[in-house]
């Protein structure tokens, strides 16, 4: 039975987006997050309904986020972004962090190597299983696991 | 897992907390998902485009295609899901909320409601009924505002003068109540019949149309 893309969108927005930001920032994610759901949509008749849709639209968001970083001649160098990069306010358009909540937190995040700060969100952030963040970042659970731990250690370094 | 001020229990909890709504109904979230809606609209991508609205009869969901209205829903007893998932499973999954491709089909319910208009103007998408049951509905169609006909009057003008059940059948399976105005055909007799929105709904209707329903 199909499920109307309403729904699909409603149940996955917020984690697409979160997981955008933590891979390119609040400025490139909001780009990146229409991409992928147009792509998302386009596909999603032919979409396999017994595959785990929630990984499926994650991977087309990791690409996009590649895309991004492609079409502007870099790869994702979160070091080099930290300081000067998609989370330095631009003063003619000052962006809304996705959480006003704890920007120094998100700051921190996208500090973390990309395949940690990827695996510290789904984890930490939106709670998914290894399994699942494994097929998302294309890589082995084990590795997923490993990306988050790593990640969360750095993440505590930096407050200890 | 016990409570603890360990900063690894604080990290983990800051993270978590990353994902509460307040945090997430944020402006770029919002600003996101608008623009989406827009885009993928003008790329042609929302084979259905549907709206909620309020009306005297309860909420409504209206769901237009690219050719017209193909389906207004009572969601006030079965909620919205169950109408979502027939649209996808009969037309395309391919639906989006976007309230700007209903315009004009609310506002002129909004004014029938309001009763400054007496005939809809909306392209019609037939796809969810079968040839007989176009046949009944387009004739249905046709009757005035105000003005009732019996089941058997209407598979008549259908083409179908026996057909006063199979005639029943249809209007009672029409996607598109209101702007159809299957409840304007009652039961030979002067008996209401019944409705697909129930016939407290009909009874409603027939009385923003002057008409005394029967009992």
């Amino acid at each position: 039975m199909p499920v109307a893309f309403q729904s699909f969108f409603d149940a996955h927005a917020g984690v697409v987006l979160g997981f955008l930001v933590s891979l390119v920032g609040p400025q490139e994610a909001e780009d990146c997050f229409q991409e992928t759901f147009l792509a998302a949509l386009r596909a999603y008749p032919d979409a396999d309904r017994d595959t785990n849709l929630r990984a499926w639209v994650l991977t087309i968001a990791r690409h996009k986020a590649i895309d991004a970083f492609r079409a502007r001649g870099r790869r994702p160098d979160p070091v080099a972004d930290t300081e000067d990069g998609p989370w330095a306010p631009r003063a003619s358009a000052p962006m809304p962090s996705p959480s006003t909540a704890d920007p120094d937190l998100w700051r921190a995040i996208r500090a973390l190597p990309d395949k940690q700060r990827g695996a510290i969100f789904l984890r930490y952030v939106a709670d998914l299983p290894h399994r699942e963040i494994g097929e998302a970042l294309d890589c082995s659970e084990a590795a997923a696991r490993r990306n988050a731990h790593e990640g969360l250690k750095k993440l505590k370094e930096t407050w200890s | 897992m016990t409570p603890s001020k360990s900063p690894s229990t604080d990290i983990r909890a800051r993270l978590a907390r990353l994902a509460e709504p307040a945090a997430a109904a944020s402006a770029l979230r919002s600003r996101s998902i608008a623009r989406f809606t827009e885009r993928a609209d003008a790329s042609g991508l929302v084979d259905v485009a549907y709206a909620t609205a309020d009306s005297p009869v309860g909420p409504l969901l209206l769901a237009s295609t690219q050719n017209g209205l193909v389906r207004v829903a009572y969601t006030a007893e079965g909620g919205e899901g169950g109408v979502l998932q027939q649209l996808a499973a009969r037309i395309s999954p391919r639906i989006l909320e976007r309230p700007a491709r209903l315009d004009s089909a609310r506002r002129e319910l909004d004014e029938y409601f309001a009763g400054r208009r007496q005939a809809f103007d909306l392209a019609i998408d037939w796809r969810l009924t079968g040839p007989f049951a176009e046949r009944v509905l387009r004739s249905t169609a046709a009757i005035p505002f105000g003005d009732c006909l019996t089941y058997g009057q209407i598979a008549a003008a259908a083409g179908s003068p026996r057909g006063a059940r199979a005639a029943g059948n249809a209007l009672g399976s029409n996607p598109i109540p209101i702007v159809i105005p299957c409840h304007r055909v009652l039961r030979g007799g002067g008996a209401l019949g019944g409705y697909t929105g129930g016939v407290e709904r009909k009874r409603a209707l027939l009385a923003i149309e002057g008409v005394e329903p029967p009992r």
